[in-house]
């Protein structure tokens, strides 16, 4: 396995929607200069249909990378993909790996989940060796090339990114177990010498799918890498393979190494210091053993951590003055826009909103209607009435106003199922509709004339009271000026001998519970002049509600403006829509629990004309 | 950690329920039952009758071996002289290896006599599952160990038709018998993710029945999602004790609580409660880099704890964690007045979001104030990654503002020049 893994044209599908790894590695590409991005595709099991588009920048602009359901599909739609990244969880890391494994497309599987079990990781790595693919983790971070390919997370920011100079590749090749400790070898390499070429880490767990070895080797045969530095551990016997390679020939080139963990002996046997894999079974995996043993062979080996970074000053410093450091093909990495989320936290951009909420906001722990959390109208068991005054009134509406509300909705519930709202609602959902189309059928009624008399009395009424109008001089203006039947008054079968007791029960909550009730005594005035004359035409209910809603505003310490406001915004047929979505509900379900078949309207109820 | 020692009886059960499955000769006898510090011996008889009947061996079940030298084995007894066994010996204090512990958990099983001790273990490597084989099983394998065959089973490979026979010693009469349960073994052993299996020694009784004596076992631990049947059932999962002597305090437990809950990682643990060396690293690279430069500089004994955070444990977690560490090292001043250090040390992180994590040391920080300034903190901190601008802005402004000294350092300083800068002069 000692070809090169990236390039500059290496791409690579993602398994697992990770979409800060996906822009970061796409940042990575745009500041590297690189001529496409190395995402060729995403994968996401979860995801419905078999593609799909997620938008990313590419520097300034947006572009799209197609995610699929299965890795199969992506694999033959992207066969010039041969890196696959995987972020899948340690429980489905293990059949995905293997998928991939066994693509001929795919040559080297970067697996990022920790806690694989290790028989898996066994196998895996089993698999991969008999097809001649590289495995890097699992347990990791990834890895980089540096001006050219980078594996998901690793580098962290852009930011980072240009201060360890890894966006143009430098003399050095890196490898470590560690994945946190990579980035900051990274930086350290390009403090001491001229940069990164690429950074490995193999991942902490006891059986790495590739060694420490593995990369050396492959950077030993890399005729642009001039020296080589690897952080080893306390743990395993990855290490002394390192020993023995130089030993027998296979590595030559300067190696700077440490291995931490050589304060191992000081805590108690049995501790996990570090990584799974780092735990010292016998004398010769202590990191002093192992430090020892390198140094030996030949390796440059630190005193100590703290003094790696001038070992490698002290390495790169000579292999230049040797000339044996090509000049690095420097440049200005371009400019990546700051991210709007970023630049706003920041305070340097501004962006006007465009729609303002002023009765609910959800952003924190509990949804807040009008300053009123939604615990609390739990907690404190607040009604209905309540609630809509909060959301409809924006304010805390006195008791009697919530208990009118309340009275409202149960008045407007239903009305039987021959009503035209009620009866669209059944056909529709005879016709096999769902619940919403249904019920939206039988809103779409509300209108003019089917639930219109409460908005239209309140609005003729209080013309009429605005207006200053004598009861009489009213009834003549509608009938004369109009020209229609006042809205409100008369009733099919109710009549003075035998009232309604909806509106009796409305006018006796009014009376008793109203400070005024000027709307009320009006339209009483004008219903003695309509009875005088039919003794059907009663206040009906509609009206009444209506009329009734009018002196509810009236003892509700609202300016004028504010009570028009509420008449305009069609108030009093949200209430209706509330009451009377509850009723036609209803009949939907009983609809549908009787599995009714397909309404037609008979036949003789039609008369057919020419 | 991924491979984690299960108690004896744990092991036995296992092999109890599985080996039979591939080996049906398994059925030696099934007794087993564990005394501790709060089992009700009445109770414990009426459950296992046999220890009415049955001659007795027990020993302590609390992962450590060598139980015979140590004069705690006891052999071919009644019930009688087993209760006088653990009453002479339950919650005793004792030393093994320089390791004081307490005795409180036994195995008894029935006593079974045997003439010859065998031995077999199976080990893992990247490439085989390992079976080494002895005749000279029992306190003798170690200085035998030239007598113990190996055989390598390369992962994958067909146990079934695998030849044993050809790579075993002659084993005479047994072979049939051997065989069959080393293969058992080998397929319970990969079957069930374990990672190291010892019996040391088993027996072969008269009979032909295959009886181990002496099991130490570790599992896989992060194979327990694909063992809820078995050792991983939710209802009664399988105990993974802690080392011998090792007992968490309070604070240690908490953290690995916390551990258990996040898929990012916590780790902390107390080294020495009076130090005045203290750490709160990000990474588990970056944490042991830290501890070995502070036993390099000489400060191992002054070293309170060791510990890491990593995987971008959330703020609240950070915060707790933080409190935690804060509340140990806060516990007493130095007795003789010099100042604690608390070194905030990391890498460049690579994703871990430094302004997150660091609110919630900050918030933890900011709690303690007065504890901080009672118990003479001085605090250092060094740490790169995402956000780490604003970052160590955060620690900077929160030591000035709580009037604890916070010493802040960013990328260009090396990650363990904080280890000599806070303890200069001190050695």
């Amino acid at each position: 396995m000692t070809r090169e893994l990236f390039n500059r044209n290496t791409k690579a599908i993602i398994y697992g929607f990770q979409r800060n790894a996906i822009q970061r590695m796409l940042d990575f590409d745009f500041v590297c200069k690189r001529k496409t991005s190395s995402v060729a595709a995403i994968i996401r099991p979860s995801q419905a249909g078999a593609i799909g588009y997620h938008k990313v920048f590419w520097g300034g602009t947006e572009i799209v990378v197609p995610i699929y359901r299965k890795l199969a599909l992506a694999i033959k739609n992207h066969p010039d993909a041969d890196v696959l990244i995987n972020f899948s969880s340690f429980r489905s890391a293990y059949p995905t790996t293997m998928e991939a494994l066994n693509a001929e497309t795919i040559k080297t599987v970067a697996v990022i989940a920790e806690g694989i079990p290790e028989r898996r990781s066994r196998e895996m790595n089993k698999l991969a060796k008999e097809k001649g693919k590289v495995i890097i983790g699992p347990a990791t971070v990834g890895g980089i090339q540096a001006g050219a390919f980078k594996i998901g997370n690793t580098a962290g920011t852009i930011e980072n990114v240009v201060l360890s100079k890894l966006y143009r590749p430098g003399s050095v090749g890196f490898v470590s177990k560690s994945g946190g400790m990579s980035n900051e070898m990274n930086f350290m390499i390009a403090q001491n010498s001229d940069g990164v070429f690429e950074g490995i880490a193999i991942g902490g767990d006891r059986y790495a799918g590739s060694s420490l070895l593995d990369h050396l080797l492959r950077y030993e045969v890399n005729p642009k890498i001039k020296m080589m530095v690897c952080l080893g551990e306390v743990g395993g016997t990855g290490e002394i393979d390192i020993v023995n390679a130089i030993k027998d020939g296979r590595l030559t080139k300067p190696l700077v190494m440490w291995c931490i963990g050589t304060a191992a002996a000081l805590l108690p046997a049995g501790l996990q210091f570090g990584h799974a894999g780092a735990m010292a079974g016998s004398d010769l995996e202590t990191a002093h053993a192992k430090n020892k043993a390198l140094a030996e062979v030949g390796v440059i080996v630190p005193d100590s951590y703290d003094d790696l970074g001038d070992k490698i000053k002290e390495t790169f410093e000579k292999l230049k003055a040797e000339g044996k450091i090509d000049p690095v093909d420097e440049f200005e990495p371009p400019k990546l826009p700051m991210d709007y989320a970023q630049a706003a936290k920041l305070g340097i951009v501004r962006r006007p909103t465009d729609v303002i909420s002023t009765i609910s906001d959800e952003r924190g722990d509990v949804p807040m209607f009008s300053g009123v959390g939604l615990d609390t109208l739990v907690s404190e068991n607040k009604s209905i009435g309540y609630t809509i005054g909060i959301l409809w009134f924006k304010k805390e509406l006195p008791k009697f106003a919530q208990d009118y509300i309340e009275i409202v909705i149960k008045l407007t519930s239903d009305h039987g199922p021959a009503v035209s709202g009620a009866h669209n609602a059944i056909v529709t959902a005879r016709a096999g509709k769902d619940l919403m189309s249904a019920l939206a059928t039988g809103i779409l009624t509300i209108g003019p004339r089917f639930g219109g008399a409460i908005s239209d009395t309140a609005k003729y009424i209080k013309l009429a009271m605005d207006k200053k109008m004598a009861p009489q001089e009213f009834v003549d203006y509608m009938k004369n000026v109009v020209g229609i039947n006042i809205p409100g008054i008369g009733h099919r079968i109710k009549s003075v001998q035998n009232p309604d007791v909806r509106v009796k029960l409305l006018k006796e909550f009014v009376f008793n519970n109203f400070e005024k009730h000027p709307f009320l005594d009006y339209a009483l005035e004008v219903e003695k002049i309509t009875t005088s004359k039919r003794n059907n035409l009663i206040l009906n209910v509609d009206g009444c509600i209506g009329i009734c809603f009018m002196d509810l505003l009236e003892n509700l310490d609202l300016s004028e403006e504010e009570k028009n406001d509420v008449v305009d915004t069609e108030m009093l047929n949200g209430f209706f829509v509330l009451g009377r979505s509850i009723g036609m509900m209803g009949h939907i379900f009983d609809q549908k629990r009787q599995r009714a078949a397909l309404y037609r309207q008979p036949w003789d109820e039609i008369l057919f004309a020419d | 950690m991924a491979q984690k020692s299960i108690y004896e009886f744990s092991a036995k059960k296992l092999l109890m329920t599985e080996l039979p499955k591939y080996f049906p000769a398994y059925n030696y006898h099934g007794k087993l039952a564990v005394l501790t510090p709060d089992t009700d011996w009445d109770k414990l008889v009426a459950e296992n009758p046999w220890l009415n009947t049955d001659k007795l061996a027990a020993k302590p079940d609390q992962l450590f071996g060598k139980r015979g030298k140590a004069n705690l084995l006891l052999l071919d007894a009644n019930l009688e002289g087993l209760k006088a066994f653990i009453n002479e010996r339950m919650n005793k204090e004792i030393e093994l290896g320089g390791i004081k512990g307490t005795l409180t958990r036994f195995l008894v099983e029935p006593f079974v006599p045997h003439e010859k001790e065998f031995y077999v273990s199976i080990t893992s490597d990247m490439d085989s599952d390992t079976i080494h084989f002895s005749f000279e099983g029992g306190i003798f394998v170690e200085e035998n160990w030239d007598k113990v065959t190996h055989v390598p089973v390369p992962i994958g490979t067909d146990v079934d038709s695998f030849d044993f026979a050809s790579k075993l010693p002659d084993l005479g009469d047994l072979k049939d018998t051997l065989i069959a349960f080393i293969k058992g073994l080998l397929k319970v052993y990969i079957d069930q993710d374990f990672a190291f299996l010892e019996i040391n020694p088993f027996a072969v009784t008269p009979e032909g029945k295959v009886v181990p004596l002496d099991l130490k076992a570790k599992l896989d631990d992060t194979a327990s999602f694909q063992h809820i049947e078995t050792w991983a059932n939710p209802d009664k999962p399988i105990k993974f004790p802690r080392a011998f002597g090792q007992v968490l305090s309070k604070e240690e437990q908490f953290v690995a609580d916390m551990d258990e809950k996040t898929g990012a990682s916590l780790k902390f643990t107390i080294l020495n409660r009076d130090a005045r060396v203290w750490t709160m690293v990000a990474g588990g690279g970056g944490s042991v880099v830290y501890t070995d430069t502070i036993a390099d500089m000489g400060f191992a004994k002054e070293l309170g704890n060791y510990g890491e955070y990593s995987g971008n444990p959330n703020r609240e977690h950070t915060e707790l964690y933080a409190q935690t560490v804060i509340d140990v090292l806060t516990e007493k001043p130095d007795p003789q007045g010099r100042p604690k250090i608390l070194l905030i040390g990391g890498g460049i992180a690579n994703f871990t979001d430094v302004k997150a994590t660091f609110m919630g040391i900050v918030a933890a920080l900011r709690k303690s104030a007065n504890k901080l300034k009672n118990a003479n903190v001085k605090i250092y901190v060094r740490r790169g990654g995402p956000n780490e601008k604003e970052g160590l802005k955060l620690m900077k402004d929160v030591g000035e503002e709580i009037g604890v000294p916070i010493e802040v350092y960013d990328r260009y300083t090396h990650m363990t020049r904080i280890v000599p800068l806070s303890l200069k002069g001190d050695s």
